[in-house]
């Protein structure tokens, strides 16, 4: 039995024919189904809790939900947010300064979840670019005014996402 | 191939024609090479991404046909960059000794019955000799470019040319045993018959090994070590830049070309017809010889391809153990049982 062990791996030895079994694997995957998504025009599907561009929102009545708690700057893992506060004539307190810097941000979310007001959100946008130094820094205007372009999709995603929570 | 040009040579004085008809199939050939070397590329990308369940380059042009022209187009505008501490002259000379070494081999290839540049009748020897030139180019260029992975790369590809290069020599020895001539028409013309009279079935052992070389020798993977990205960035190539890594690449794709080539010749009948001895042999009488022979060129360059999406790299201790302790005996094995076979007149193919 042993000696006939040793010819077949003899025979399959020479005749090449594990590199053939791989060949016809390869040769196998040339006619199957292509994954690609040819990305401009086709996209995947993306969840209701994607992570993208962060942006702060605002109450139905206009006033910044952000309260200067500084407790997403606290949680930040990567040390990128930056906030500034004072107090205002009617004894609230409100930020004077918000800025993330995204070259430090790794979009984990965590301030998200650490904001007690659900005030800094990350949004579904993820394709932006920069074309001049500084302009990596999101300052507390351009994030409220991400708020308000997205706010009616930051609104359903939170509601989709509300019973698992 | 000179009675097709007989007019346009006609218009030269009787002692400059032969000389005419020389530079004008030089230049077809040249042509033919580089548009089939940048068509090459991209089916190479496109296989290779068929088999990896991609599809592989599709923007430019209609499903990415003109993907080589902008390829070509970038590295011509890109800048050639000489490193400081290199030996400017070597390091320049090298990609052309590659090229050389890669155009001259064409000029005994026969494409058809007659049509090769020079009938020389040692045909196989020059393929050989040309084919070794090569290797000098890598190791110049390796040695030229004074970086330590440029260098390593030369060294590998010294190593194992002259390893698989000894294995090519002693299959091609067993081809010209069977068919007793050096010239490539002549080696060709002993394997008419049939499919079963060409040299791939009596000399499988020949021809699997003359191939498998024949990818060693062009550096491709599995036996692309000499340029393994993964390990010394990319060889002998590392410091050059547009243009002069453009010849190294169109010197690549051509000698996967000529390697194919030299197979089909040698072993699977070049221009000869499949279907000579069956019954198919008259159905098929009108397609020319040159068709036969691309097509063979064309099935082989797909298995380089297809080599190339399958095989992982070869490490270099079995690469020198598979060239100087499998090829080289199995090939002179196979020479003794075929020189006995032809003494002894065995066998309907060495009759």
């Amino acid at each position: 039995m042993n000696a006939m062990n040793a010819i077949k791996q003899f025979i399959k030895t020479w005749f090449l024919w594990e590199l053939l079994l791989g060949m016809k694997l390869t040769g196998r995957y040339l006619f199957a189904r292509k994954f690609t998504v040819q990305y401009p025009e086709e996209k995947t599907p993306m969840s209701p809790r994607f992570r993208g561009l962060h942006a702060q929102r605002r109450y139905a009545n206009g006033e910044e939900r952000c309260i200067a708690c500084k407790l997403c700057e606290a949680v930040c893992p990567a040390l990128a947010i930056t906030i500034e506060s004072e107090q205002r004539e009617d004894g609230t307190r409100r930020t004077t300064r918000y800025d993330i810097d995204l070259f430090k941000c790794i979009y984990c979310g965590f301030c998200e979840e650490a904001c007690p007001v659900d005030a800094i959100v990350e949004t579904r946008v993820f394709e932006y670019h920069f074309e001049a130094r500084g302009e990596q820094i999101m300052t507390k205007d351009k994030l409220l005014a991400m708020g308000d372009k997205y706010e009616a999709q930051i609104a359903a995603d939170r509601l989709a996402d509300a019973r698992y929570r | 191939m000179a009675e097709f040009l007989s007019p346009l040579l006609n218009l030269f004085p009787e002692g400059m024609q032969p000389i005419v008809l020389i530079l004008i199939q030089a230049l077809l050939i040249i042509l033919l090479l580089t548009g089939a070397v940048a068509y090459l590329t991209l089916a190479e990308r496109k296989v290779i991404g068929y088999m990896q369940v991609r599809i592989g380059p599709n923007r430019v042009g209609p499903r990415g046909v003109l993907q080589p022209l902008a390829d070509m187009f970038k590295l011509v505008f890109k800048e050639i960059i000489v490193p400081s501490r290199a030996n400017k002259f070597i390091f320049l000379a090298s990609p052309i000794i590659i090229l050389i070494a890669a155009l001259v081999a064409w000029a005994v290839v026969p494409f058809d019955d007659g049509w090769v540049v020079a009938d020389v009748n040692a045909g196989l020897l020059y393929v050989l000799a040309v084919g070794a030139a090569g290797v000098y180019g890598v190791i110049l260029a390796g040695w030229a470019s004074n970086s330590k992975y440029a260098l390593l790369g030369g060294m590998r590809s010294a190593a194992h040319k002259i390893a698989y290069e000894l294995a090519m020599g002693f299959a091609l020895v067993g081809v010209l045993m069977a068919s007793k001539s050096l010239n490539l028409q002549e080696i060709v013309r002993a394997q008419d018959g049939s499919i079963l009279h060409w040299y791939w079935l009596p000399l499988l052992p020949m021809f699997l090994v003359y191939f498998i070389s024949g990818v060693a020798e062009t550096n491709r993977a599995p036996f692309d070590i000499a340029e393994g990205e993964s390990e010394i960035v990319a060889g002998f190539h590392v410091e050059y830049s547009g243009m002069a890594f453009a010849i190294f690449m169109l010197a690549e794709y051509a000698n996967m070309i000529l390697i194919s080539a030299l197979t089909a010749i040698m072993f699977l009948g070049g221009w000869l017809s499949p279907f000579q001895g069956t019954f198919l042999d008259a159905a098929f009488a009108w397609v020319p010889g040159i068709f036969w022979m691309f097509a063979k060129v064309a099935i082989l360059l797909f298995l380089f391809l297809w080599f190339r999406a399958t095989f992982p790299r070869y490490r270099y201790d079995q690469i020198m153990r598979l060239g100087w302790k499998v090829f080289i005996p199995l090939t002179i094995l196979w020479i003794v049982v075929e020189g006995v076979a032809v003494y002894f007149k065995l066998g309907p193919w060495f009759a």
